[in-house]
C-alpha cells in the first residue's frame, strides 16, 4: 500500500507529464536503420539458405537509405533539432558523424559480405548485430544526457561482444569476445561509478545543467574531480587509450577480421563522440581536471602504441597496435581543448581524424582481407613480394600505410598537421612539448608502416607462390571507396576539413 | 612583393603534367615495356619543352619579381593557399629538375635497373619529377611541405627496390632521417604562422611579418627548420644518411638524389629560413658556417678513406655542400649568390659522376677502386669524361664547379655586417685547405681507375675485354646537355649570376641590403 504522501508525490507528478513532442525527422536516421534491422531478423527466419547473401545487400541498402535523411537535415533550415528536453540533440555534429558512422558501416558491410558467406556461420545473426550496434552509435552521436549516452554506449557494445566472438567454435574468437566484454564491461561500470557521482553532486544528468555545476571556479570539490575522471576512464578503455588498451590486441587479432575492422574504426570513434560531447558540453569549464588527465594519456597512448607496434609479426596485431596509437593522436588535440584559442580548432581536428582515419583504416583491412584470401596468413611477411604479383593491391596498401603514417600527399598528413596545429595554437608549453612528443612519434611510427611498405615492395614472395589474387566484387568497391577518399582527403584537404569544420556541437560553452 | 601573375597556369601545367604521364602508365594494363619508355619519354620530353617555353617567357630583366604567379584557394580553413610563382632563385633549379629527369629517363630507356618493372620504375622518376619541381615554385609553406615531401616516398622505393644489396637498410635509414627532419619542420612552419598573428602561409607575407618575431622565439623557430632542410642538404652531423643511400641507390637515384634532392634543402634555408628569420639567421649564421667547414673537411678526409668509387663520390658531396652552406652562412648577396651557383654546379657534375659510376659498374661489375684501373686504355671516352668532371668537381677554373667554390671561400673573408670576422677569416682558411684536399682525393681517384693497366683478371669470371664497350648512344644523348653546361657555365657564369643576383638582392634585404 502506497502511504497517503506518495500518492500525492505520484498525482503530481502525473498531472506534470506531458508525452514529449517527437521530431520525426530528425529521428530518421535512426528509424530507417531500425526498420531495416527488424527486417533483417524477420525475413531471417523465413529464406532459404542459399538465398541468405540477400540479407548483405538488404544491409547495405539499409545504411545507405539512412544516409538520406541525413542529407535531408543537412540541407533543412532548421539548425538544430533538440528532443526531449534537449536530451537527445540532432545539431551538425551529430549529423555528420552519423555520416561517418553509415558510411563506415556500409565499407564493413562490404567487407564482410565474401567472408560472412564463406564462414558458414550465422550469417543472418551477423548483419543483424551489425546493424544494431550501428544504430547505437547513431544514437551516441545525439545523446546529451548521462542516461541516453549509458543506453547508446551499451546498444553499440553488446552487439559488438558478439561480434568478436562470432566464430563459436574457434578459440581465439571466444577469447576475443570473453576479453572485450569483460574488459568492456568494467569500464561502464567504472563510467557507471563516475556518472552516479555527477548525478548526485549536480542534481541532473542532462550534460548542459552539469556544466553549469561544476565549475573550477566554483564549488569544486574531490567528488566533481573523481566523477570526471571516472567518466573519462570509462571511455579511455573504449578508444583503448592506454594503460587501458590492454583487450585491444587480443579483441583485434581474434575476432573475425571484418569485425575487426569495424571495431578499430567505428567503434573507437563512437568512444571518441561520446568523450568530446562530454568534454564540450558537460565538463567545458573543468578543464583543469581532464586536460592534464587526457595529456598523459595522449603521451602515452600513441607511444606505447607506436613501440609495442614495432615487434610485431602478425598484421592485424599490428594494425591494432598502429589504431591504439592512432587514438593517441585523435586525443591529442583535446588536451589544449579547454585553452581560450583552441577550442574549436580541437573539435575540428578530432572530427577531421575520425574522418581520414576511418576511410585508411579501413581501406587496410580491405588489402588484408583480399591478401589473406590467398595467404591464409596473418604474418606481415605474408605480404612479401606483394607488389610482383598483385601490383594493384601492393600500391593500395602501400598508400594507405603512407596515409597512417602522415605522409602527404595522402589524406593522413592533413589530419596529423590539423592536430599539431591545434596544439600549437594553445600557445602554451602544454601544447608545444605534446606537439614534440606527437611529432618523435608520427616518426617511429613509419618503422612499422615502412615495415609493410618493405614487404610489399622490396622482399621476395614466400614460397614463390604467386598465384594471382581473386579479390571480390565487394571487396573492390570497398578498396575503390576507401582509397579514393584517402587520396581525396591528401590533395584536397579542404573536402575532410569542411565537414570537420561544420561539426559543431550545439550547446557547447564557445571560448 | 612584386607579382607578376601572367601566364599564370605555365609554372602548374609543367610542374603536373609528369603526373599525367603517370596516370597514362597506369591505364595501361598489360603495356610493353617499350611503350611505358616511350610514354615516360615523351612526358619528360613535354615536360621540359614547357619548362623551355616558361624560361623563354620569363623577364629577365625583372628576376626579382616572382613570375606566373598564381594563387588559388586550397586549404581556406587553415589559411593556406596553392601559391605558386618563380624569380630569379628559383628558376635554374626549377628547369634543372626538368632536365636532369629528362637525362635520366634517356639514360634508363637502355638501363632499367634490376629487378626490371620499368612500368613502376619510370612512375615513381616521374612523381619525382613533380615533387621536385613543385618544392622549387611554393609559395606557401603548407605546399611546400607537400611538396618537399613528395619526394620522400619515390625515393624510398627507388633506393629499396632497384638498389644494391643493402637496399633496406640504406632506404629506411634514409627515409627516418629525412622524416624526422620535416616533422621538427612542420612543428616549426606552425610555430611560425601563429607567432606572425595566423594569418597566412604564404611566404612572402611571412617575410613581411616574421621579422617582428621576438629574437628568442625566432632563434627556435630556426631550429626547427634548420633540422629539416640540414638533413636534407646533408649538413654534418646529420650526413650519415647519405653514403648509405647513394652507394646503395640505382645510378639513376644517385644521379636525381645528388642532382636535385640536396638542393631542396639549401633551397629551402635561402628562400624560406634566412628571409623570413633574419635575427634568428644573424645568430645561426657562426654555427651554420662552423658545421659548413667541418662538413667541407670530414667530407674530404671521408672521401680519402673510401674504398669504394660511389661511396667517395657521395663523400665528396657531403664536402661540396659544405661550401654551399658556407656561402650562405655569410649572409651576404656575394656569398648566396655563389651557393646558388654551387648548387647548380654542383647538380651538374655531381650528377655526371654518378652517371659515371653507374656505368663503371655496368661494364666492370664493381665499384672497388682497387679492382678498377686502366679506364682510359679500355674505354678512352668513357674515360676523358670522366676525367672532366673530377676536374670540374675539384673546382678548375673555366668549368662550372669553380664558380661556386671559389666565390663562397672568398665571400668568408667579409661577411655580413654583425658577423664576427675573425671567426669567418679562419672559417675561409680551413674551406680553402678543403679545395687541397678535394683535388687530392678526386686526382688520386682518378689516377687509380684511369690510369695504369686494366686488371682484367680480377673481375671474377668476366673475360671482360669483350663486354667492355665505350660510351653508348643512349650515354652520349643523356651526357652531353650535362657536359656542354658544366663547360658553357664554367666560361660565362654570368649566364646563370645574372638570373640569380636580382633575387638574391631581394632576399637578402630582410638584412637591411
Amino acid at each position: 500500500m502506497l502511504s497517503g504522501a506518495e500518492l500525492q508525490i505520484l498525482n503530481v507528478l502525473a498531472a506534470q507529464w506531458v508525452a514529449p513532442t517527437i521530431d520525426y525527422h530528425g529521428l530518421a536516421p535512426e528509424l530507417v536503420l531500425a526498420g531495416g534491422l527488424c527486417l533483417v531478423l524477420i525475413l531471417d527466419l523465413f529464406i532459404d539458405d542459399r538465398k541468405k547473401w540477400l540479407l548483405s545487400v538488404i544491409s547495405s541498402f539499409t545504411l545507405l537509405a539512412a544516409m538520406i535523411p541525413i542529407l535531408t537535415l543537412a540541407l533543412s533550415d532548421v539548425q538544430v533539432r533538440s528532443m526531449f528536453d534537449g536530451r537527445y540533440v540532432v545539431d551538425n555534429f551529430s549529423l555528420v558523424m552519423k555520416g561517418v558512422f553509415l558510411l563506415s558501416g556500409y565499407v564493413v558491410v562490404l567487407l564482410s559480405s565474401s567472408h560472412v558467406e564463406e564462414g558458414e556461420y550465422w550469417r543472418g545473426e551477423y548483419w543483424f548485430l551489425l546493424l544494431t550496434s550501428l544504430l547505437g552509435m547513431l544514437m551516441m552521436t545525439s545523446s546529451r544526457d548521462l542516461v541516453s549516452i549509458f543506453v547508446a554506449l551499451e546498444f553499440l557494445s553488446i552487439p559488438a561482444y558478439m561480434l568478436a566472438a562470432w566464430r563459436k567454435r574457434d578459440e581465439r574468437s571466444n577469447e576475443a569476445g570473453i576479453k572485450y566484454f569483460v574488459l568492456g564491461v568494467f569500464a561502464s561500470a567504472v563510467m557507471l561509478y563516475g556518472m552516479s557521482l555527477l548525478y548526485g553532486a549536480t542534481n541532473s544528468t542532462l550534460l548542459v545543467d552539469i556544466a553549469a555545476k561544476i565549475t573550477v571556479e566554483g564549488e569544486f570539490s574531490a567528488i566533481h574531480a573523481l566523477a570526471v575522471v571516472f567518466v573519462v576512464v570509462g571511455f579511455a578503455f573504449k578508444v583503448s587509450a592506454v594503460p587501458f588498451h590492454t583487450w585491444a590486441p587480443d579483441t583485434y587479432e581474434g575476432a573475425p577480421t571484418p569485425v575487426t575492422a569495424f571495431l578499430s574504426v567505428a567503434s573507437k570513434a563512437a568512444g571518441f563522440v561520446a568523450l568530446v560531447v562530454l568534454i564540450y558540453t558537460a565538463f567545458p569549464l573543468a578543464q583543469d581536471v581532464w586536460q592534464p588527465f587526457i595529456w598523459v594519456l595522449s603521451a602515452l597512448t600513441m607511444t606505447a602504441g607506436n613501440v609495442l607496434a614495432l615487434k610485431q609479426h602478425n598484421i592485424v596485431r599490428m594494425i591494432a597496435y598502429s589504431s591504439i596509437s592512432q587514438g593517441g593522436f585523435v586525443l591529442m588535440p583535446l588536451a589544449v581543448a579547454g585553452m581560450p584559442n583552441s577550442g574549436d580548432s580541437a573539435l575540428r581536428s578530432v572530427v577531421l581524424y575520425m574522418i581520414v582515419y576511418a576511410a585508411t583504416n579501413l581501406g587496410v583491412f580491405a588489402v588484408i582481407l583480399a591478401v589473406s584470401r590467398k595467404t591464409r596468413s596473418g604474418e606481415i611477411s605474408s605480404f612479401g613480394g606483394l607488389f610482383s604479383y598483385a601490383p594493384a593491391l601492393g600500391v593500395l596498401m602501400t598508400l594507405f600505410m603512407a596515409s597512417l603514417a602522415g605522409i602527404p600527399p595522402l589524406g593522413g598528413w592533413i589530419a596529423k598537421f590539423v592536430a599539431f596545429q591545434s596544439l600549437l595554437q594553445s600557445q602554451t608549453s602544454w601544447g608545444y612539448t605534446l606537439a614534440l612528443v606527437g611529432a618523435v612519434n608520427s616518426v617511429i611510427a613509419f618503422g612499422y608502416y615502412g615495415n609493410v611498405m618493405r614487404e610489399i615492395w622490396m622482399r621476395p614472395v614466400p614460397d614463390g607462390d604467386t598465384t594471382l589474387i581473386k579479390t571480390p566484387g565487394s571487396l573492390a568497391i570497398a578498396l575503390a571507396i576507401t582509397s579514393a577518399a584517402t587520396l581525396i582527403f591528401g590533395v584536397l584537404p579542404g573536402v575532410g576539413l569542411h565537414f570537420a569544420d561544420l561539426a559543431e556541437i550545439a550547446g557547447a560553452i564557445s571560448r | 612583393m612584386n607579382m607578376l601573375p601572367e601566364n599564370n597556369w605555365l609554372l602548374s601545367v609543367g610542374t603536373f603534367l609528369p603526373m599525367v604521364g603517370v596516370v597514362l602508365m597506369m591505364l595501361m594494363p598489360k603495356a610493353k615495356d617499350q611503350s611505358v619508355k616511350l610514354v615516360a619519354l615523351f612526358t619528360s620530353i613535354a615536360t621540359l619543352a614547357v619548362g623551355i617555353y616558361t624560361a623563354f617567357k620569363f623577364d629577365f630583366d625583372q628576376a626579382e619579381k616572382m613570375q606566373f604567379v598564381a594563387n588559388e584557394n586550397w586549404i581556406s580553413v587553415i589559411k593556406s593557399s596553392y601559391f605558386i610563382g618563380v624569380d630569379g632563385i628559383s628558376l635554374p633549379l626549377y628547369l634543372l629538375s626538368m632536365v636532369i629527369t629528362l637525362l635520366v629517363v634517356i639514360y634508363s630507356l637502355d638501363h632499367v635497373p634490376s629487378p626490371g618493372k620499368p612500368k613502376a620504375f619510370f612512375s615513381l622518376l616521374l612523381v619525382l619529377q613533380t615533387g621536385m619541381a613543385g618544392t622549387f615554385i611554393a609559395q606557401d609553406l603548407i605546399l611546400f611541405f607537400v611538396f618537399f615531401e613528395l619526394v620522400l616516398l619515390p625515393m624510398f622505393f627507388m633506393i629499396g627496390v632497384w638498389g644494391g644489396e643493402q637496399r633496406q637498410y640504406a632506404s629506411i635509414k634514409f627515409f627516418l632521417y629525412t622524416m624526422f627532419g620535416s616533422a621538427l619542420m612542420l612543428v616549426a612552419f606552425l610555430a611560425l604562422f601563429f607567432k606572425t598573428g595566423a594569418e597566412s602561409f604564404s611566404i612572402p607575407y611571412l617575410i613581411e611579418n616574421g621579422g617582428s618575431i621576438g629574437k628568442n622565439i625566432q632563434i627556435w623557430i630556426f631550429a626547427g627548420m634548420f633540422v629539416g632542410f640540414a638533413v636534407k642538404v646533408p649538413m654534418f652531423p646529420f650526413h650519415t644518411w647519405l653514403p648509405d643511400a647513394h652507394t646503395q641507390a640505382p645510378t639513376q637515384g644517385s644521379v636525381i638524389l645528388a642532382a636535385i634532392l640536396l638542393k631542396l634543402g639549401t633551397y629551402g634555408f635561402v628562400r624560406i629560413a634566412l628571409p623570413i628569420l633574419p635575427d634568428a639567421a644573424r645568430e645561426w649564421a657562426p654555427y651554420i658556417g662552423g658545421l659548413a667547414v667541418i662538413g667541407i673537411i670530414y667530407g674530404a678526409l671521408g672521401c680519402l678513406a673510401q674504398t669504394d668509387m660511389k661511396r667517395l663520390i657521395a663523400f665528396s658531396s657531403v664536402a661540396h655542400m659544405g661550401f654551399v652552406m658556407l656561402g650562405i652562412s655569410t649572409l651576404t648577396s656575394f656569398g648566396i649568390n655563389a651557393a646558388m651557383f654551387g648548387m647548380v654546379a654542383h647538380g651538374l657534375i655531381t650528377g655526371m659522376l654518378f652517371f659515371v659510376a653507374g656505368s663503371v659498374k655496368e661494364r666492370y661489375h664493381t665499384l672497388e677502386i682497387s679492382k678498377l684501373g686502366g679506364m682510359l686504355t679500355q674505354m678512352p671516352h668513357l674515360g676523358w669524361i670522366f676525367g672532366f668532371c673530377a676536374m670540374a668537381s675539384l673546382g678548375l677554373p673555366g668549368l662550372a664547379g669553380f664558380w661556386g667554390e671559389f666565390p663562397a671561400i672568398l665571400s668568408a673573408y667579409s661577411p655580413a655586417a654583425g658577423l664576427n670576422e675573425t671567426v669567418f677569416r679562419v672559417f675561409m682558411v680551413i674551406a680553402a685547405l678543403g679545395t687541397v684536399l678535394a683535388a687530392a682525393y678526386l686526382l688520386w681517384l682518378y689516377q687509380r681507375i684511369a690510369f695504369g693497366t686494366p686488371k682484367n683478371a680480377s673481375h671474377d669470371g668476366h673475360s671482360s675485354h669483350d663486354e667492355l664497350h665505350d660510351v653508348t648512344i643512349y650515354e652520349w644523348v643523356a651526357w652531353t646537355p650535362l657536359l656542354i653546361a658544366i663547360l658553357v657555365l664554367g666560361i660565362v657564369p654570368n649566364l646563370l649570376f645574372k638570373v640569380l643576383d636580382p633575387a638574391v638582392q631581394v632576399t637578402l634585404s630582410a638584412f637591411g641590403g
